[in-house]
């Protein structure tokens, strides 16, 4: 294994979402694992296994911190007390990235626990970047932020997802997390090209991939509905957009997500190699 | 056709409601179903979490009542901050609240009993001190002793058997709990939250440790509540769980 947790990016290799179940086999049998991404707000209580476990990782990992609870996208001001954690945690760990998502999950001091969408108008841009600014100001670092799962869309928005992304990055000087399966995801489910949102991506900010399972339903009309689940294997056309993304991207950190049903270890290392294979593709 | 967060946010907390105008699909029809997807998530999540916060409570309602009363608690009380390892503090006085829930006047605090195992887990480290700095004190300079308790520690009273349901609903081979009132101790002497039965006023003198009080005074608070306290048996408990952090000595 890589000495990689003095690094201060995250290595173009594949990572995996960290499990406490898997915490004894992770050191044991990395595989093809190099480095790890916990969720933030799992790891916000005061101490306790948690802490201790993510502290002994971090010795041997490099770390990704992957915020769920900012509401960036949010109407309302940032949550200051939220915003204070975050500068703790990725102030004490270090982490080589932290991440959040271009959604809201916070309304008028309720947290719904969910990433919910939000319109691509000239007035939610300015109000992200605002929130990317005071982020990125608070915790002292650049950030990395994700493109969304859609389900629907709004008829109010003006502008086309990977220029809003591009255009947030571009102001705030963040970088992007380029979720693969939440593309395929959304041009599923919206109908539009998953190559032809990928051609428009400013891939050069692209600082991490991830990739998850997704689960199939149906809408109103009969038509495929795919749900953003975390809870089984990257199924074959998703590979696929990574090999296409990879192409021009080059390679790039490769997260897999899997948050439900975790599976063995085994289980999921095998889908770590899978995208080290993918890196190895564009490397010969 | 601006759709705020708020309309978003009712529609999706209330399947009574109609989705906003301006959700739509790929061809500008109503988002109908789609809009189910983020009504779906944010239920089954938080049920998930109550589940998962409350497994006890969970398995003495059984797995379908849960769901019920956790689908009206989400929507009673949604969680007010994203920290999700603690939802559910106002579950306990919900649990109270419920006029059909009456004959199981336990329930409240078991789930009690659960948020403070949980509090408990994620609570600071604290290094205890060694036993022997107490047993090389007087009889007198204990009594005028302040003990500092670790931040793991927690004390939850009760007029039921919290420990005995607890116990039954976690342990195999657990004995049937049978109708007492049992104090609980929470310490963690490592990572996991040990709760244990407190001797008779034992709540009391703990909580007057916490109050500030010596030794001493917490045990005549103690002993005025129960005739024979048994001091050395809970000071046994503090010890054992490592929950004594600090000593100071009157001088």
């Amino acid at each position: 294994m890589l000495d990689t947790a003095a690094l201060k990016h995250l290595p173009a290799a594949p990572g995996v979402g960290y499990k406490p179940q898997h915490f004894a086999q992770i050191t044991a049998e990395p595989g093809s694992v190099n480095w790890l991404e916990i969720h933030a707000e799992n790891y916000m209580g005061d101490g306790g296994r948690p802490l201790a476990q993510l502290r002994h990782l971090a010795e041997r990992f490099a770390m990704s911190v992957h915020g769920v609870g900012l509401s960036i996208g949010g109407e309302g001001p940032l949550d200051t007390d939220h915003l204070a954690r975050l500068k703790t945690l990725v102030g004490w760990l270090n982490p080589a990235s932290f991440s959040e998502h271009l959604a809201w999950s916070t309304h008028d001091s309720h947290f719904y626990n969910d990433l919910l969408p939000l319109p691509y108008t000239d007035t939610a841009l300015t109000r992200v970047c605002d929130h990317i600014d005071q982020l990125q100001e608070a915790i002292g670092r650049k950030m990395l932020l994700e493109n969304p799962s859609s389900y629907l869309a709004f008829a109010e928005s003006t502008w086309s997802e990977p220029e809003f992304l591009a255009e947030i990055s571009r102001r705030t000087g963040c970088g992007l997390l380029l979720d693969v399966n939440n593309v395929f995801v959304s041009a599923t489910n919206l109908d539009f090209s998953p190559q032809g949102y990928i051609d428009a991506f400013a891939l050069e900010k692209v600082g991490e991939i991830h990739l998850g399972g997704h689960d199939k339903d149906e809408d109103d009309h009969g038509r495929p509905l795919l749900i953003d689940s975390h809870g089984r294997e990257v199924v074959d056309p998703v590979w696929a957009l990574l090999d296409y993304t990879l192409a021009q991207s080059g390679a790039k950190p490769i997260l897999i997500e899997w948050d439900n049903d975790v599976p063995d270890w085994p289980i999921l290392e095998a889908e770590a190699a899978r995208a080290a294979s993918a890196l190895e593709r564009i490397a010969a | 056709m601006t759709v705020t967060q708020a309309e978003f946010a009712r529609a999706m907390m209330d399947a009574g409601e109609p989705i906003p105008l301006g959700l739509t699909d790929h061809q500008e029809n109503s988002a109908g179903r789609r809009f189910n997807v983020y009504r779906n998530n944010v239920a089954v999540s938080l049920t998930e979490a109550m589940h998962g916060a409350f497994p006890v409570i969970s398995k003495l309602l059984g797995q379908k009542n849960m769901d019920g009363l956790a689908g009206l608690f989400l929507r009673q009380h949604p969680p007010s901050s994203p920290l999700m390892m603690f939802y559910g503090e106002e579950f306990p006085a919900f649990l109270e609240g419920l006029e059909q829930l009456k004959h199981l006047g336990y329930l409240a605090d078991v789930a009690r009993l659960e948020l403070a195992l949980r509090h408990s887990y994620h609570a600071a480290d604290a290094e205890p001190i060694e036993a022997d700095l107490l047993a090389a004190l007087s009889a007198e300079d204990l009594m005028q002793s302040r003990l500092s308790l670790a931040p793991a520690l927690q004390v939850i009273k009760s007029s039921w058997p919290i420990h005995a349901l607890w116990l039954f609903n976690t342990r195999e081979n657990a004995p049937k709990p049978s109708a007492l009132a049992q104090d609980v101790l929470i310490t963690r002497p490592e990572f996991d939250p040990i709760p244990q039965v407190l001797p008779p006023s034992g709540a009391v003198w703990i909580s007057a440790l916490m109050g500030g009080a010596t030794i001493g005074e917490a045990l005549e608070q103690a002993s005025a509540n129960t005739e024979n306290f048994d001091l050395g048996a809970t000071l046994t408990l503090l010890l054992q769980g490592g929950a004594i952090t600090g000593l100071e000595n009157k001088g």
